[in-house]
């Protein structure tokens, strides 16, 4: 809730003010007590003149150099910082010493959670209102999710399909985020997103169709597997080029704020997404458009086989929402209740006040980047099996259901069982199903199919008729 | 290059926007925009730019209609100027023709005179695909008498029709852009030698107008194709193809590529002309084509 931030505010700021005070004492008694900032008292002037603390991202602190001890130049000082000056890229006041943002602040934000690792509310949090059936709906999503995402990945192993990308511990940040949204709310996926679509009401018979590129597949068998879309549950079709949904985002939502429509527009994308300059100008844009747009990242620390310390120097996503003046959450995304209430929060935000806003979720990707990939090359698998035991999010949250009394073992058994009947059943079926038909290699290129399309798609049908036999099996007329 | 001037008057800053510079953040703004709801044109100050946003006109919007199973229709229309301007070197000075003209799921227009512009441009808004539509910045400051129907607000034209610009009988000439105007000061100098020359204006390089190219050849029996790009998979290249399959027994005589020098192009004003196909390289081609005795290489 945006209470928190509120209240960490007005603690920074009084803060601020008491150690402004104390620094000017510790300045004009030329004393070095910096005890409350944590410095240790014998550095040398010079080194405290040439640095700031900062101990928070939210404000910037400056500390007065030494010499500050005759009255006049007191004076003169002070009128010095009341001197302000608008240059057209900066409105600000100005100082004598030479100080700079430090490149990371001491203490990292910190990380918006509601539940403990063990599903139980943490002491003195305001959990959100939920309803016993939103509760449980999320949860037997999230085991669907599973169930689903675990036979996917079999089938690839087993040649039944080419590719698969399993959501393998960011189940909360899927589900959770989806339930908090509107169905109105345009969704502009990465790809590790199929639990936000299973939310929305795409079927596993949908899943499968796409899987397995058949008859049914609401795509035409266009796409590699996992490259989901669907118009009817404003689900943007899932692009493989890294972070271009980014801008996409934001033009979209841009055209939501022309056409006044009460509803955002929701990027995700992951920690590896953040270095593309896609990521920069969709940002950057959002801001200087003011356009209703949530920028949710699932920091889940791997960008493949790269880990979040080789992909940037900052601390994590979050701050870099400041540069672009977007307001930035930090959420423990393994938690379901603290991911449902950031993302609803953050929407009501970007809606009523037509901002952009920026939210971190932090997680770790439990499976392999993609069926095309092996992690235990690159990561060590206790590291993996610590986090699938300790750290799983399905877990935590049906441990907080089961405190509520919302939830026990048989309804977990039956659940398990029926989602695990019905993927493989819809699995199977779409399998053997009729693969795409002729006109759909020719159809959708342009709005309407052209001259030399026609000519070669009637130039393919006269030859079938002429050579029968010739023709493959597996290609419906 | 003061075409939008006045627009922003007109129509205000919700539709006229002015951008934070990056190519790749507009467009992908843009087709955003398009995947809902919006038809932005998006202006790139040179096409050469817009290779800094490529991969959002190829994988972002021309392909997205077909990889969506036609879910999602991206009404958009790229626009710039394309090819040579004068003396702005090899970064400023690049013609796109071909490399956008060989991608499905896009269109490619690329008008001559003020009646192509404006006909072409409003289907190109129109049109319920992508669309490339290169400009050229010379041709920026001509004038061409237009007729009262062109003036019509509603004037459009068809985008896959190219339009013969002079008829002729003893060779085609295909050309666009800058190079039609180039193709006629030609056909006026073959005139003169009792070589009597088609000139075509594209108007469109995807789709490519194929029927009235083959025509024309079916005609005359000679082609000479020009353009200001680079030879090598340049629109010449297709056209030559396209003729040789379709049209191959009508040929008298091979087809002459007329096309920019395989170089990145020089600053030098001397050297510039050098690189890029002048009225008297198309002539001496015409003539090749005629059995005319002309040699080969330039003498410029």
């Amino acid at each position: 809730m945006p209470y928190h931030i509120g209240a960490r505010r007005a603690v920074m700021k009084s803060l601020l003010q008491s150690v402004r005070s104390n620094v000017r004492e510790a300045s004009t008694r030329n004393k070095c007590s910096w005890a409350g900032l944590g410095w240790p008292a014998s550095q040398n002037a010079m080194e405290r003149r040439y640095s700031m603390t900062s101990t928070s991202f939210l404000s910037a602190r400056r500390y007065l150099g030494s010499q500050v001890d005759h009255p006049k130049r007191q004076q003169q000082t002070e009128a010095h910082e009341k001197d302000f000056l608008h240059f057209p890229g900066a409105k600000t006041t100005f100082t004598f010493s030479l100080e700079y943002i430090k490149e990371i602040s001491e203490d990292p934000v910190p990380c918006y959670r509601l539940l403990n690792d063990h599903g139980d509310p943490i002491d003195g949090a305001e959990l959100p209102e939920i309803e016993q059936s939103l509760g449980v709906k999320m949860y037997e999503t999230m085991a669907i999710l599973q169930t689903m995402d675990n036979l996917y990945y079999e089938a690839q192993r087993q040649g039944r399909i080419s590719f698969y990308v399993t959501s393998i511990g960011e189940e909360a940040i899927n589900v959770a985020s989806a339930a908090a949204l509107s169905s109105d709310d345009l969704i502009f996926p990465q790809y590790r997103e199929q639990g936000v679509l299973l939310w929305r009401g795409f079927t596993l018979k949908d899943f499968a169709s796409q899987c397995f590129a058949n008859d049914e597949d609401s795509g035409k068998g266009r796409q590699m597997p996992v490259h989901y879309g669907s118009k009817k549950l404003n689900y943007i079709t899932v692009s493989s080029t890294v972070g271009t949904q980014l801008p996409h985002a934001v033009g979209a939502a841009y055209s939501l704020k022309m056409a006044k429509e009460e509803a955002c527009t929701v990027a995700y994308f992951g920690d590896g997404g953040t270095s593309e300059g896609d990521f920069h100008a969709a940002m950057n844009f959002a801001s200087v458009l003011e356009v209703p747009v949530l920028f949710i990242c699932r920091n889940n620390g791997w960008a493949i086989s790269t880990p979040a310390s080789d992909q940037y120097r900052s601390d994590g996503v979050v701050v870099k929402g400041q540069a672009y003046g977007i307001r930035s959450f930090r959420v423990d995304g393994n938690d379901t209740l603290a991911m449902y209430s950031c993302v609803q929060a953050a929407r009501k935000m970007a809606i009523e006040e037509s901002r952009p806003i920026l939210i971190e979720a932090l997680t770790y990707r439990i499976g392999h980047h993609t069926t095309s990939d092996d992690s235990s090359k690159y990561r060590s698998i206790t590291e993996m099996e610590r986090w699938k035991s300790l750290r799983d999010p399905v877990i935590r949250f049906r441990k907080w259901l089961e405190g509520n009394a919302w939830w026990d073992e048989v309804a977990e058994r039956r659940l398990r069982a029926t989602a695990r009947n019905e993927v493989i059943t819809t699995m199977v079926r779409a399998e053997i199903l009729k693969k795409p038909p002729l006109s759909d290699l020719f159809k959708d290129v342009y709005d309407s199919v052209p001259v030399h399309l026609q000519e070669q798609e009637a130039y393919v049908r006269s030859t079938v008729t002429r050579h029968p036999k010739d023709h493959p099996s597996d290609v419906p007329l | 290059m003061q075409v939008t001037k006045g627009l922003l008057q007109k129509f205000g800053p919700d539709r006229v926007l002015d951008t934070p510079i990056t190519e790749a953040g507009f467009t992908g703004l843009g087709v955003g925009a398009a995947f809902y709801g919006l038809k932005p044109v998006v202006e790139f100050m040179t096409f050469n730019f817009a290779m800094q946003a490529i991969d959002h006109i190829i994988n972002s919007a021309a392909k997205t209609y077909y990889m969506s199973g036609g879910q999602i229709s991206v009404p958009i229309v790229f626009r710039g100027p394309n090819g040579a301007a004068a003396g702005v070197a090899a970064q400023h000075s690049q013609c796109f023709a071909a490399w956008y003209g060989s991608c499905p799921g896009l269109k490619v227009i690329s008008p001559y005179s003020s009646e192509d512009y404006r006909g072409l441009l409003k289907a190109a808004i129109r049109d319920p695909d992508p669309v490339v539509f290169l400009e050229n910045e010379l041709m920026y400051g001509e004038t061409f008498p237009v007729s009262d129907e062109v003036l019509d607000s509603n004037f459009t034209l068809p985008i896959g029709k190219a339009k013969i610009e002079r008829e002729g009988k003893d060779v085609t000439i295909t050309a666009f852009s800058k190079m039609v105007g180039y193709a006629l000061k030609a056909a006026d100098e073959l005139a003169k030698d009792g070589i009597s020359a088609e000139v075509i204006n594209l108007r469109s390089i995807r789709p490519l107008d194929r029927a009235t190219i083959n025509a024309s050849v079916r005609k005359t029996y000679r082609l000479v194709t020009v353009e200001e790009g680079w030879p090598q998979h340049g629109v010449g290249a297709e056209i030559s193809a396209s003729v040789v399959e379709e049209s191959f027994e009508y040929l008298d005589a091979p087809i002459d590529r007329i096309t920019g020098a395989d170089v990145p192009m020089p600053y030098a004003a001397n050297l510039e002309r050098l690189a890029l196909p002048q009225v008297e390289d198309i002539v001496r081609a015409a003539k090749r084509a005629c059995y005319r005795q002309v040699p080969q290489s330039a003498a410029a």
